[in-house]
């Protein structure tokens, strides 16, 4: 039981992670019906900025996760602006096609100016203390990285819930000629969203480079790829669909490898992926829609 | 024994009910309309004969066989085709591709000769262009067979639409809206057009028209539903003077 | 869907196979006399292999209009399957390359008959997530080598099989998709509501056509096994997916023609871009981008290059 228990504080912040992904997915979704392929790549640059920021203008930890936020951000925006949008009146199949060139490109040209190889975190970035509560061991690593998660997802909510920005997005996302007429800026929204998901990815970036202590240009595929799970398992385009799936998922991923073959871990993700798609396809929070004939 | 005969048919969505306790006939080669205003169930119903939704409760015999439930590609080799309310066609295709689908449930070589290019495969083409181009003829729409399906007006939309689900040989058609966005005068063509269509393909036909004068003038029977139910039914002069169906259009001209 | 089928056109069908000839035996005479260096025959093959797999995926995608991000795994379970019955089993090579089709086509039922009711985008994730989950399955396989694969494959695609699987793949396709079957199937993609109440079985066309588009890719497989000597799982990850597609819809979407040109393209462009290994894939990234843009629809559109373009073009007098 205590090592069920150690296994779900073990999964807390792995979900947490990719739940911040999973969120910049269904919100891209949701406003655009893009499958943003290129996502976990902008949370790889953000690993590096943030990276980048410790460890060559030596600032604390905090001042590294808001510049990386802050870089990615307008990162997001530049590449809408530049391949999604001219996109947004053609087939959802070029928009993939861009989306898997962006993705290609950011991870390649991080190669090239970074080589591939794996970096590592400097251990005084953060010195380790393990805490025992109630016979769990929980390190401050894992605290602060569920810590910041959880305070990300509650700023975001209240965007989404409570601003007149996060109200526009909703409109845009549920009806986008609608929300013309009532006189919101569709490309002003969609830039928004792209900021705030590519931010919340960035933060993703830079937790899990202290989380697994490496990062490398092409870290953001398979968490990239996992996230998306998460969002479709959470139903996408739901943003609290895209929370509990992440977590969901980062649980699992730490049961599977504690209590099972660390080999099929990456399947495990794919097998939840296929059976929620056949079982419920809109997901544990969306609703059902037949065509209309 | 009626060509179709439906009995107790129910369906709700969510909460909402949307045909309830529905009876129906229609004998072989009548023409039958039915009528209701805006949301009263009428495509609903159309749905629920083709197959598209499946019934809660009810029962729906077609040549005395209950095919409620079946899948739409079944229902319509059993005999029953439609056209839309708002026009279906297969628009990247041209004219001729879209009625040479609806033939493809009678194609007379099998997916083997098609690939090995067999001269029972060149023959089963031949016959199928020949078939498909007579259809277009009675629609008048044989000069434009290479044409795209979206680029037609809409009026020759409406008619290959009808074409087309006539290329399945049917014995019962279904037109759900068949004037919709039609002028005055297209609309009586139409209406000789149908009424000549049922005496050459001996036919019957279900119609669901929001132009009166195009269902009092054509149909031998009909239906009126309103709220998912039927208020009346009868020959045109009886539903022209009924209270109930005078209250539920609430004014409008019947 | 422009060619009107009414009967044997013999003189185009002797043209034809003039043509194709004339391509086998000018490309076996460069190879026999050292005029193809073993560069040249490297991406000779890899040519042939992305037509096979551009065009069988092409019939998913472009005709049946049903989004599949998995093509690769078929790619794998064809590899595989004919490396087994070849080096493992001691078979003959036509027999792995049947295995391969077969094997690659039942995984195509076995995805193909759950997934294929779902639409669109979570098509495309079920289809990637099954693509993914053939390739961690192999990675566990010992049998076959785990991750590092198999090594040492004896080189039995020869030119002359290379040149026939892509022959037998465009034309079984090209076929299919002018006939009868071709059009039912082209009417899912069109309206599936529509196609099913003119008396067409959707699920089972669409079925089919994964069938058929996965058997192909079986055997691209099979024929890339037999070339490259060495397959390991981590080849046919999602990146070869996305490979494959994006040859389909740069080719048009709908246009066999378009798949065959953009898989020729995608081969030289590979090619040309070696020397500049350091930026290849930049570049690549870069110029799928920039055509995605100008030109979304793909080279071809749906249309397709005919016999009848080129008369067109050397005016043909008829």
């Amino acid at each position: 039981m205590l090592e069920f228990m150690q296994q779900i504080v073990n999964g807390l912040s792995l979900g947490a992670i990719y739940a911040l992904i999973a969120l910049g997915y269904t919100m891209v979704y949701g406003i655009i019906k893009l499958i943003n392929f290129a996502h976990g790549d902008i949370m790889m640059v953000g690993a590096f900025v943030g990276f980048f920021s410790v460890t060559m203008l030596g600032v604390n930890i905090f001042v590294a996760l808001l510049a990386a936020m802050a870089f990615c951000a307008l990162l997001g925006v530049a590449i809408e602006k530049v391949a999604y949008k001219p996109l947004r009146q053609s087939t959802r199949i070029a928009a993939l096609i861009t989306a898997i060139g962006v993705s290609l490109f950011l991870e390649y040209v991080m190669v090239y100016f970074f080589t591939p190889n794996q970096r590592v975190f400097p251990a005084e970035t953060f010195s380790l203390h393990n805490y025992h509560i109630a016979g769990l061991v929980i390190s401050n690593k894992d605290m602060f990285v569920f810590g910041s998660a959880i305070i990300l997802m509650i700023i975001l909510q209240y965007i989404i819930k409570r601003t007149r920005t996060g109200k526009a997005m909703r409109a845009v996302s549920i009806d986008q000629e609608a929300a013309v007429l009532m006189g919101i800026s569709v490309d002003k929204t969609i830039s928004i969203t792209f900021a705030i998901g590519s931010a919340l990815a960035a933060a993703a970036g830079v937790l899990i480079g202290i989380y697994y202590n490496t990062i490398n240009p092409l870290m953001g595929i398979i968490p990239g790829l996992k996230a998306f799970v998460a969002a479709v398992l959470g139903g996408i385009g739901i943003i609290p669909g895209a929370m509990v799936g992440g977590f969901v998922m980062g649980m699992l991923e730490t049961m599977v490898s504690g209590y099972g073959s660390s080999l099929y871990r990456d399947a495990v993700a794919f097998g939840v992926l296929i059976l929620i798609l056949l079982i419920k396809p809109s997901g544990l929070f969306g609703k059902n829609t037949g065509e209309k004939v | 024994m009626s060509l179709m005969e439906i009995k107790n048919l129910h369906k709700s969505f969510g909460g909402l009910t949307a045909v309830l306790n529905f009876n129906f006939d229609i004998e072989k080669e009548e023409l039958v309309g039915l009528i209701g205003p805006n949301g009263a169930g009428k495509t609903t119903v159309f749905n629920l004969i083709t197959g598209v939704y499946k019934p809660d409760e009810g029962r729906i015999f077609f040549n005395g066989q209950d095919i409620a439930g079946l899948p739409p590609y079944t229902i319509c080799k059993k005999g029953i085709a439609r056209t839309f309310q708002n026009i279906r066609l297969f628009n990247d295709l041209t004219v001729l591709d879209n009625v040479k689908i609806a033939l493809h449930k009678d194609v007379p070589y099998s997916l083997m000769g098609a690939i090995c290019r067999t001269p029972r495969f060149f023959r089963g083409e031949k016959k199928i262009e020949d078939k498909a181009l007579e259809y277009l003829k009675i629609f008048n729409l044989d000069n434009k067979k290479d044409e795209i399906a979206s680029n037609l007006p809409y009026g020759e939309q409406r008619r290959l639409e009808i074409a087309r689900a006539l290329a399945t040989s049917p014995s019962l058609l279904i037109l759900d809206e068949p004037a919709a966005g039609m002028n005055p005068q297209e609309t009586h063509d139409l209406m000789n057009l149908i009424a000549s269509i049922r005496e050459r393909f001996k036919l019957s036909i279900l119609l669901i028209e929001h132009d009166m004068s195009l269902v009092m003038g054509v149909c031998e029977r009909i239906y009126v539903l309103d709220y998912g139910q039927i208020i009346a039914e009868g020959l045109p002069e009886k539903i022209r003077n009924d209270k109930k169906v005078i209250e539920a259009y609430l004014g409008e001209e019947v | 869907m422009q060619t009107i089928i009414k009967n044997w056109n013999w003189r185009k069908f002797v043209f034809e196979v003039l043509v194709l000839t004339g391509i086998f035996m000018l490309i076996q005479y460069g190879i026999s006399n050292g005029l193809l260096n073993s560069y040249h025959q490297i991406n000779l093959s890899s040519m042939c292999i992305n037509i096979m797999l551009a065009v069988s995926l092409s019939l998913i995608n472009g005709f049946t209009g049903q989004l599949s991000l998995g093509h690769a795994g078929f790619m794998a379970v064809g590899a595989y399957t004919s490396v087994v019955m070849t080096n493992m089993l001691g078979q003959p090579f036509i027999l792995g390359i049947l295995m391969a089709c077969l094997m690659a086509g039942l995984a195509g039922f076995i995805i193909g008959v759950p997934t294929l009711r779902l639409k669109g985008d979570y098509l495309a994730i079920a289809t990637l997530g099954f693509g993914e989950i053939i390739r961690v399955v192999l990675q566990n396989i010992d049998y076959v080598g785990g991750p590092a694969g198999i090594l040492g494959i004896t080189q039995l695609t020869t030119w002359p099989w290379l040149f026939a699987a892509t022959v037998l793949t465009v034309v079984v396709i090209v076929n299919l998709i002018n006939s009868s079957y071709g059009r039912a199937i082209i009417s899912v993609r069109e309206d599936e509501i529509a196609s099913e109440l003119m008396g067409i079985n959707t699920t089972y066309y669409k079925v089919l056509a994964f069938v058929i588009g996965a058997m192909f890719a079986g055997l691209a497989g099979a024929m890339y096994a037999h070339y490259f000597y060495i397959i390991k799982p981590g080849t046919f990850n999602f990146m070869k997916s996305f490979d494959i597609l994006v040859m389909v819809v740069l080719g048009g979407l709908g246009s066999t023609t378009g798949a065959v040109i953009a898989a020729i393209f995608i081969t030289l462009l590979t090619a040309a871009l070696q020397k500049w290994a350091a930026i290849r894939m930049i570049l690549y990234a870069f110029i799928l981008i920039v055509i995605m843009i100008y030109r979304p629809q793909g080279l071809m559109g749906n249309k397709e290059l005919t016999t009848k373009t080129f008369g067109r073009v050397w005016g043909d007098k008829k």
